[in-house]
């Protein structure tokens, strides 16, 4: 009888074990396969290696006198880069910290009191702000001031008053000499 | 089958207010498939599976492409150099065209050997060649993108096809240029219809699987099915054996992306493409080759064309030139042989398209231009009538319960 032999469903009470073994093995393999062949796909989203090799910004500061501020560009982003006035740095570094959002010691956000340096996004939901120019407005507490929900930074890039959360981010940057930076 | 195969609480309630479950119960659990299939009717879902493939593949890649003639051959390169498996999505569409054309190949012929396109499959044979057609479109547009040398004139080479219709040959090829020669504007076109054809083809893989699920599948014996024990669920006596087969399948497509990505391609394709210089000696892909030999066959240039196309056109009217009502090759002796014939012009032809046209393989590629045409227009309706076929079992299960019961 040629049905008999044709695998027929296993009933209740009867031992399952071994093709329960085979089906767990065949769907897992096939799960883990699956997975393993999507992850060139995922992956081919994350940036190219012609975007990483732009991740780092030289800067010649050189130009920038006292009380200017520049902004650069680096991974596509605005990069503040303000050379303050010693009246600028001493007024960063007197406020009281303890009342702040996010509090930070102006000492811990610059390498060189003279030399500012943000990322220039605002980290409530990524508008630019604005203060880089002198006609500009500074918010209330002479730092940055964001259009958009109306957040106000201070003379050290410390969110004082509006929606954001943190401070403007200092991004990772050393000083290749007495002048120049490489931001990245 | 009905609310009580589906036991759970939630797939109920979705299943009461849309019956998606019992559809895809109906039609790919319980679909009663006859139950001598062999693995020739493997090559149906791995045309399915490969279009997934192109799919995602060309989803992922369009990403990172760039529809401009100044930017197209460097964003490829980009591609594969920069972009993160780039290369490996880069060569899996490349081959996967390959591998879509020989997978369909095995298909159409396998339903000219065992008669899938006879009476009731009629409309489900026009569907797929309606498909054939919509790839073959697709896959001359996707060549099309990379912008080298092959791509090029390959695009002027066959848009240039449409200038041989009388009268407004020419207007008609301006106007699929969208200029006066290929250029930027037919760049940009073809990557927007290189994207939008697949998703035609997958509407009409629909419309081809809802033609089959109403006239169920032909198998080897070519005899209808008599009840229920000829038949096993298609779940999962074939889910289990299209799998099975998809492993060797994966094993040779993957061979041809891991080891010899450019087997299939040409060369000239690594040069940009150039308007001022043809290369020397311009071949389209493989699965043209064929058709390719049939137009270089004739020495008229609108008679080539026409020809051309009625070698695909002329298997729409195949289930009414074949008068003969049995259906598989295994009992037709005559028309068994005819059938390896074919297929063996089909090759000669694929051959002689790669060569150059002269002397010898002119006079080749004719005779075998007059031969796949004899086969359908002569061979194939006398053999209907005249052949005496071998007498045909009852039924699928007969022979194998005989044989149980000797």
């Amino acid at each position: 009888m040629a049905y008999a032999a044709l695998p027929t469903q296993v009933g209740p009470g009867e031992s399952q074990t071994r093709r329960d073994f085979l089906t767990y093995a065949t769907v897992t393999t096939g799960a883990a396969g699956t997975v393993l062949a999507l992850w060139p796909f995922i992956h081919s989203m994350n940036p190219a290696a012609d975007v990483l090799a732009l991740s780092s910004s030289e800067v010649d500061l050189t130009p920038v006198v006292p009380g200017q501020a520049i902004t650069v560009t680096w991974r596509g982003k605005p990069v503040f880069i303000r050379h303050r006035t010693p009246e600028e740095t001493q007024a960063a570094r007197d406020v009281d910290i303890s009342g702040l959002p996010d509090p930070q010691k102006d000492e811990d956000r610059v390498q060189n009191p003279e030399w500012l340096i943000l990322v220039g996004v605002c980290t409530h939901l990524g508008c630019v702000p604005l203060g880089q120019k002198q006609t500009d407005p500074h918010g209330d507490y002479n730092g940055w001031f964001c259009p958009c929900h109306g957040s106000h930074y201070d003379g050290s890039g410390r969110i004082r008053k509006g929606p954001a959360p943190f401070n403007l981010i200092v991004p990772p940057y050393t000083f290749t000499s007495k002048t120049t930076i490489k931001i990245g | 089958m009905s609310a009580s195969v589906h036991s759970h609480r939630v797939v109920r309630w979705i299943n009461d207010r849309l019956p998606i479950f019992t559809m895809v119960h109906h039609s790919a659990v319980e679909y009663p498939t006859p139950k001598n299939l062999n693995y020739w009717w493997n090559f149906g879902s791995l045309a399915g599976f490969i279009l997934a493939v192109m799919v995602l593949t060309g989803i992922f890649l369009a990403m990172n492409y760039t529809a401009h003639t100044a930017y197209a051959f460097d964003s490829v390169e980009r591609i594969m150099r920069d972009v993160n498996y780039g290369w490996l999505l880069r060569y899996l569409h490349m081959n996967g065209a390959s591998m879509f054309f020989l997978v369909v190949y095995i298909h159409i012929f396998r339903g000219l050997y065992y008669g899938s396109y006879k009476s009731p499959r009629e409309v489900l044979w026009w569907i797929g060649l309606l498909i054939f057609l919509t790839m073959m479109a697709t896959a001359f547009m996707g060549y099309v993108l990379p912008w080298g040398q092959m791509s090029f004139w390959g695009a002027t080479v066959i848009t240039n096809l449409f200038s041989a219709v009388p009268w407004v040959g020419q207007d008609v090829v301006t106007w699929l240029w969208g200029g006066f020669s290929v250029d930027n504007p037919t760049l940009n076109r073809f990557f927007s219809l290189h994207y939008l054809l697949p998703f035609i083809i997958l509407f009409l893989v629909i419309v081809h699987l809802w033609a089959l699920h109403t006239v169920k599948s032909n198998n080897p014996l070519g005899i209808d099915v008599r009840g229920s024990q000829d038949t096993i669920p298609f779940h999962p006596y074939y889910t289990i054996k299209d799998l099975y087969g998809m492993g060797p399948f994966l094993l040779f497509y993957l061979f041809f992306v891991f080891f010899a990505p450019n087997f299939f391609g040409e060369p000239d394709n690594y040069i940009p493409a150039n308007p001022m210089v043809t290369p020397p000696h311009i071949v389209p892909e493989w699965y043209f080759l064929p058709f390719y030999a049939i137009l270089r066959a004739v020495p008229d240039k609108l008679f080539g064309v026409v020809l051309m196309f009625s070698a695909i056109f002329i298997l729409f009217i195949l289930p009414w030139l074949d008068r003969s009502t049995v259906r598989s090759a295994h009992f037709r002796p005559i028309y068994k042989q005819l059938f390896w014939i074919f297929l063996l012009d089909c090759f000669v032809l694929g051959w002689i398209g790669a060569k150059p046209p002269e002397g010898a393989y002119l006079i080749i590629g004719r005779v075998a231009t007059i031969y796949y045409f004899v086969h359908f227009l002569i061979l194939t309706p006398l053999v209907g009538i005249f052949e005496k076929p071998r007498s045909l079992p009852e039924s699928i299960c007969t022979p194998v319960v005989k044989a149980a019961k000797i």
